[in-house]
């Protein structure tokens, strides 16, 4: 580009800055519409439309924030932090309780600061990060680490262990692409598995039973082991091609629980088959391949620490649920990212794309 | 700042690659994971899965046959299926059951009984099996319950058929009845054919025809949702009813018996059984008294049963199978029947009745029961009075082996065989008996007795009745039945070459038993129609020989002898045999011939009305041509 004029590298700024990647808003449009249909047969209508209303505002979200420079999301990120600390706080004392958790608070709007978290524990850690060099020594690893842990602790006090372990993975990603040392990692994990049956004892009753309903789902087959078990007969009754659309019996007759939120996934199993689970599995592999293209593409560090981080965020949701809901995971309530039927999530996953466009809006034109 | 390391960008460019084509790696192998899960679930375990599922969504609900209904020979209803509802709940879908009882019992009334029943069910019940609440709803329950179902989650009501016996106890003991199928009922019974049944024969023809009046059930295959709500019927086969079965009772002569019995002043406990001797076919049967089969049918109360049980009078006890007498006096004409079949007298044979009877040697007396004995009587006399001492030395000469071998021929010490369950077989003694059973020789004193029915020898009232219909139908065999069936009756003959005047002799007697001047029945004499007949006495206890002729109306009702009758008619040409036990009534004559005279002046009414009102020799003419 050196040969360009002023003005027409400045055009060609101005140009690319304006534009969104067409690959990856036709993969995310694509996402979505098969979403809704496979919603049409498990809620109806009324559900589809409020779904497209909530995903019209998430792509309106996305189409913002892919605007905003990566420098300007950096520097905003320690007041979005702090933010969030102070919502977190304010929901154990003022939020609402539902099923036995503090997880909601009302400011105009019904929403989950632990949804918030997700995206700013990330952005933090990669903001602590930017300037540093890289990999982190062990002092810096461990500011990330109390940076993540803060949020991440306030929401396991709500008590939301699932969500808190998901805040705290998006931190654990930047470090892991920052280039965490892989034998820490691994002394991480074998702690981790070590510490299980301390961990056990902290975990509520119904915590407990989801794990032990992973185990032998058909031990408690009424309570507890029923959604699990319906789910798997959902999937397993698709076989290769499925029932076809709308004629998924455990959907349509109920036996399948939330069958519009969390195990929406079911429902695509039981009626477009193995094939159907296939190509959105597939689908999900192109978004993810080209997120990460975006994030190695990136110009600076902050910019493809988050752009990965939460692609890999991304992708654990999709992991989670899809384990969970065939029986691979403890059921721990995490929706199918952007075809679960869901306010806040589909918000912060659409944020998360506008901050992954951004990246890839930026990438290093500025350099030169 | 100054504090920070200086960043190299191309290295840290190429560890960010380098981490996230780990990552990459990461993402793929976990993808493959879950694919690998959903390949194993919808391929793999596709079969089982499907499977699984189909038996969520399609419910099988057996269709149970309607039970056979019960005829009585003239196509009189005598068990009936009754349309009614019932109140079920699942359970599960309750939350809080007691109080929703609570709230139900203010327009479904629920007594003490119906409690424990439910938590009965509730203690050892499947999981999402429902339970009764309540039988027998009335239409005001039903339409209450219809109106605020909205508020019973989980209840419902069921439309099904109950049984009911229109005549009450009168059928009691021959009918039965049926009940809830018990754990008990489930070992034996097939699973599949008693799917959506509730209810299994228990007692009588009911039980004894279950495998015919049950049927075939069918299904009904539907859809159904998560709730259990029926959506839509996927296939449905009808259920094959019960076979309906016809009886060869008839209602009228069954209630004569009762009448009879519920009039007499002498006892109203006892049993009477009305066989036609030509086919075996049981016309009457009644032990008395009975009790309401309909209590049993939904399960009967503690109090009610525990009446039942406890009533002194055991009125569930079958007497007409089940109990056992001593035949007494009635086997007189069975033993004037051996001695003539064996030749140990002649029919001319006269003897002198002095009152009391002696073995040689031995100074123990066997007596009359009229004191100074009955005088000169050859063998119609001595049936007609009942003379002992003739019976004494007749059993004598024949022996106890002859005895034995000659009634069994009648079917004593035997099952009938009748269509009842529990049948009773009785005891017809012999030496080889008394040596297995008491290890002890016969002595000459107890053929002595068994000449006029007593002693060892046992019989129920249906193997009386048996014996008395080849008795009046000169040798036929015939097989007592309740069940009036499409084949013809078995009809044997005896294979004892027994003269006809012999049988004439027989018969004379026991019609001068009825009709001779000095016969003891002969309160019972009909003006229209010969009854031939023969009064008898079982022991209750015996008595010692000082008070041997004491009046029965001394000693406490309990200890009274039971009073027995045999009878058929009309005598020239029978068609009717009638037993009759009347416990503790002490006379044959007094308390039992009344009951037997009622049955038959009613079949002869109804079945052979050309006897009545009409001179002797016309009826003797007609009484030749077939019965209708």
């Amino acid at each position: 580009m050196s040969h360009h004029t002023p003005w027409q590298a400045h055009r060609a700024i101005r140009l690319h800055r304006r534009f969104i990647d067409p690959w990856l808003l036709l993969l995310l449009l694509l996402l979505v519409s098969y979403g809704l249909l496979v919603l049409y047969s498990a809620g109806g209508p009324v559900l589809v439309k409020k779904q497209a209303v909530r995903l019209a505002l998430g792509f309106a979200v996305m189409l913002v924030l892919a605007q905003i420079r990566p420098e300007r999301i950096a520097q905003f990120t320690p007041w979005l932090y702090g933010l969030t600390v102070i919502l977190l706080i304010a929901v154990l004392l003022v939020g609402d309780a539902s099923k036995g958790a503090q997880r909601w608070l009302h400011i105009g709007i019904r929403f989950q600061p632990s949804e918030l978290a997700k995206l700013t524990v990330p952005l933090i850690v990669a903001w602590y990060l930017r300037h540093r060099r890289l990999p982190p020594t062990w002092r810096d690893t461990l500011v990330a680490f109390v940076l993540l842990l803060v949020p991440a602790a306030l929401v396991v006090v709500e008590p939301d262990l699932g969500t808190a372990i998901l805040v705290a993975a998006a931190g654990v990603f930047v470090l892991f692409l920052a280039g965490l040392p892989w034998r820490f990692m691994l002394a991480s994990l074998l702690g981790g598995v070590a510490a299980a049956p301390i961990l056990w004892h902290f975990l509520a009753d119904y915590q407990k039973r989801r794990v032990l309903t992973l185990l032998n789902p058909e031990s408690d087959p009424l309570n507890a082991g029923w959604n699990i078990i319906q789910s798997k007969i959902a999937i397993g009754s698709g076989g290769l091609m499925g029932k076809g659309w709308l004629q998924g019996t455990q959907t349509q007759l109920d036996f399948l629980p939330e069958h519009s939120t969390d195990f929406i996934l079911s429902v695509l199993a039981e009626e477009f088959g193995f094939v159907g689970v296939a190509t959105l599995m597939f689908l999900y592999l192109l978004i993810l391949f080209r997120s990460f293209q975006i994030a190695m593409a990136a110009r600076d560090s902050f910019s493809r620490l988050i752009a990965g981080a939460l692609t890999l965020t991304f992708f654990v949701y999709l992991f989670i649920n899809a384990g969970m809901i065939s029986g691979l995971l403890p059921v721990v309530g995490v929706p199918l990212p952007l075809v679960s039927y869901g306010g806040t999530s589909i918000i912060t996953l659409m944020a998360a794309f506008g901050i992954i466009l951004s990246v890839y809006n930026h990438k290093k034109l500025i350099k030169q | 700042m100054a504090r920070r390391q200086l960043k190299n960008p191309h290295q840290e460019t190429v560890l960010f690659q380098s981490r996230s084509i780990s990552a990459l790696m990461i993402i793929i192998l976990a993808l493959g994971l879950v694919n690998g899960r959903f390949f194993y679930l919808q391929i793999i375990h596709h079969e089982d899965l499907k499977a699984r599922s189909e038996a969520n969504r399609i419910k099988t609900t057996p269709l149970p046959p309607a039970r056979g209904l019960i005829y009585d020979r003239n196509g009189i209803l005598l068990a009936d299926n009754l349309p009614t509802y019932r109140l079920e709940v699942v359970p599960e879908k309750v939350n809080h059951l007691q109080q929703q009882l609570d709230e139900l019992a203010q327009f479904i009334p629920l007594d003490t009984t119906d409690e424990e029943k439910i938590q009965q069910q509730l203690r050892n019940k499947k999981a999402f099996k429902p339970v009764v609440i309540k039988d027998r709803l009335n239409e005001a329950e039903v339409a209450a319950f219809a109106v605020r179902r909205h508020r019973f989650p989980g209840f419902r009501t069921v439309p099904y058929l109950v049984r009911y016996y229109p005549y009450g106890a009168l059928f009691s003991h021959v009918i039965g009845y049926v009940g809830r199928i018990n754990e008990n009922d489930l070992k034996t019974l097939d699973h599949a054919r008693y799917a959506g049944t509730r209810y299994v024969g228990k007692l009588g023809v009911e039980k004894f025809y279950e495998a015919r009046l049950h049927g075939v059930p069918g299904e009904m295959k539907t859809e159904i949702n998560a709730q259990g709500r029926l959506l839509k019927v996927l296939q449905q086969k009808p259920a094959v009813n019960g076979e309906d079965l016809t009886l060869s009772l008839d209602v009228r002569l069954q209630q004569a018996a009762a009448e009879a019995f519920r009039t007499n002043p002498e006892t109203n406990i006892g049993a009477a059984i009305a066989l036609d001797p030509r086919n075996g076919e049981i016309l009457a049967m009644l032990s008395q008294p009975g009790f309401d089969p309909n209590l049993f049918v939904n399960g009967i109360s503690h109090s009610q049963y525990q009446a039942l049980i406890q009533s002194p009078a055991k009125p569930l006890f079958n007497r007409t199978i089940k109990a056992r007498y001593e035949p007494g006096s009635t086997i007189k004409p069975y033993m004037l029947l051996a001695g003539l079949y064996y030749g140990v007298i002649e029919p001319g044979f006269r003897m002198f009745s002095k009152g009391y009877f002696q073995l040689p040697g031995q100074k123990r007396k066997y007596h009359d029961w009229k004191r100074g004995g009955h005088g000169e009587v050859d063998s119609v006399a001595a049936l007609a009075q009942s003379v002992n001492t003739f019976f004494y030395s007749l059993a004598v000469k024949l022996g106890i082996d002859r005895i034995h071998d000659f009634l069994r021929y009648f079917g004593f010490g035997q099952k009938t065989g009748i269509d009842i369950p529990g049948e009773s077989t009785g005891l017809l003694p012999s030496r080889a008996w008394k040596k297995a059973t008491r290890g002890a020789s016969w002595y000459p004193g107890e053929t002595v007795i068994t000449g006029i029915g007593q002693g060892y020898m046992i019989a129920t009232p249906i193997q009386m009745a048996h014996s008395l219909g080849i008795l009046a139908s000169r040798g036929l065999i015939t097989q007592p039945h309740v069940l009036k069936d499409k084949k013809p009756p078995v009809v044997k003959q005896l294979p004892l070459a027994i003269k006809p005047e012999y049988w004439d002799l027989a018969h004379q007697g026991m019609v001068a038993v009825v009709n001779g001047k000095k016969g003891t029945a002969r309160a019972i004499a009909s003006p229209d129609y010969l009854i031939a007949g023969k009064t008898g006495t079982s022991q209750v206890y015996g008595k010692k020989e000082e008070n041997i002729y004491e009046k029965s109306t001394d000693i406490p009702r309990h200890l009274k002898n039971h009073a027995l009758f045999v009878a058929f008619a009309p005598a020239d040409d029978p068609s009717i045999a009638v037993l009759v036990v009347a416990e503790h009534g002490a006379s044959g004559s007094r308390a039992a011939a009344p009951v037997a005279k009622a049955i038959i002046q009613r079949y002869m009414a109804l079945y052979r009305p050309e006897y009545l009102n009409k001179s002797g020799e016309q009826a003797s003419a007609e009484s030749r041509k077939p019965q209708p």
